[in-house]
């Protein structure tokens, strides 16, 4: 009963706060909402007993991806009026679609029931004794493993592709020029200076650092004692 | 099994289901809520199969809502990193802009 009572306030903060997401004027009110609407979705999962899926709701969903829209919405500065601009124009047809697809649902609730023999064609049933999160990784690594590696493999490509979308060249960033590293001649790098005793470079008409590249091509003779050259 | 019926579940599915959909055409310019509206869409279809493997004692349900998230989860960065680079190219979010970029 309390369970009861307690379903129908989660589901209808659930409700109430997904459509504040969809008809706040300020997009930030509209993050926060989704994570109102998170957290109550989080509690009906607990009242079904999916605790661990529940879990999970709140950290990737509550903690990553509402605070990545938190993130985008602050960061872009954009007239966030003008872009309201239209929602008289388009509430009819969206009042349409919604409410057609809704008493199609309908339909197909309300004419809706089990196969006889459908419970005993269960997947994987839900073992006895044991808690939502140990059985649920029992069957994950084991007979949804294909689709375990599929799911990292999903967030390995959504990783890549954000950080190549978003990754850009300031002209003020320093790179490893590996060209230019490799190219780098001898006399570009080290230069041998004779000294006179008891003064420093300073003496000598100073040194430059870094040394400026010289026009003139490298000596033949300064890898003396290699092996012959082509001419 | 559950204390709630499925039918219950269901129902508060299905209307935030058309709570998306309803979003995504009433924002019709701004992206941003457009992805929410995305992200409302795929918790009404976590909350079925939640609901469903509830229901049938079956943890195949729980498996699939796991990837659902997943898909989400990198659906949300990937569309996000497209509204920041799409910002810095032209200025500004509006959907109706979008067609300029085509090659």
């Amino acid at each position: 009963m309390i369970t009861a009572i307690l379903f129908y306030i989660f589901a209808a903060i659930l409700l109430v706060s997904a459509a504040m997401v969809v008809s706040a004027r300020n997009p930030v009110h509209s993050v926060l909402f989704l994570i109102l609407a998170f957290f109550n979705a989080a509690a009906l999962f607990l009242i079904a007993g999916a605790e661990f899926l529940a879990m999970i709701l709140v950290i990737v969903y509550v903690g990553a991806v509402a605070v990545l829209f938190l993130f985008v919405v602050m960061m872009l500065d954009v007239d966030f009026a003008e872009l309201r601009g239209g929602f008289q124009r388009y509430l009819p047809v969206g009042a349409t679609v919604g409410v057609v697809l809704f008493v199609e649902l309908a339909a197909v609730l309300g004419g809706w029931k089990l196969a006889p023999g459908a419970v005993q064609l269960r997947m994987s049933p839900m073992p006895s004794g044991l808690s939502n999160t140990e059985a649920l990784g029992r069957v994950l690594y084991t007979d949804y493993v294909f689709l375990f590696q599929t799911a990292g493999l999903i967030l390995l490509v959504a990783m890549i592709g954000a950080i190549v979308l978003t990754l850009r060249d300031r002209k003020t960033s320093r790179h490893q020029n590996i060209q230019r590293q490799l190219d780098r001649k001898v006399t570009e790098t080290l230069q041998m200076m004779s000294l006179s005793l008891g003064a420093g470079t300073t003496a000598s008409g100073g040194y430059l650092h870094p040394k400026e590249p010289e026009a003139e091509p490298v000596e033949e003779h300064a890898d003396a004692g290699g092996h012959g050259h082509g001419h | 099994m559950m204390d709630v019926g499925l039918g219950h579940y269901l129902v508060v599915s299905a209307i935030l289901l058309v709570l998306g959909i309803f979003g995504i055409f009433l924002n019709r310019k701004n992206v941003i809520v457009i992805l929410m509206a995305i992200e409302l869409i795929l918790l009404a279809v976590n909350l079925n199969f939640v609901a469903f493997s509830a229901a049938h004692a079956d943890l195949a349900g729980q498996v699939m809502a796991m990837l659902v998230l997943t898909v989400a989860a990198a659906e949300a960065a990937i569309g996000l990193a497209i509204v920041v680079i799409y910002f810095r190219n032209r200025g500004s979010i509006q959907v109706e802009d979008v067609n300029l970029m085509k090659g």
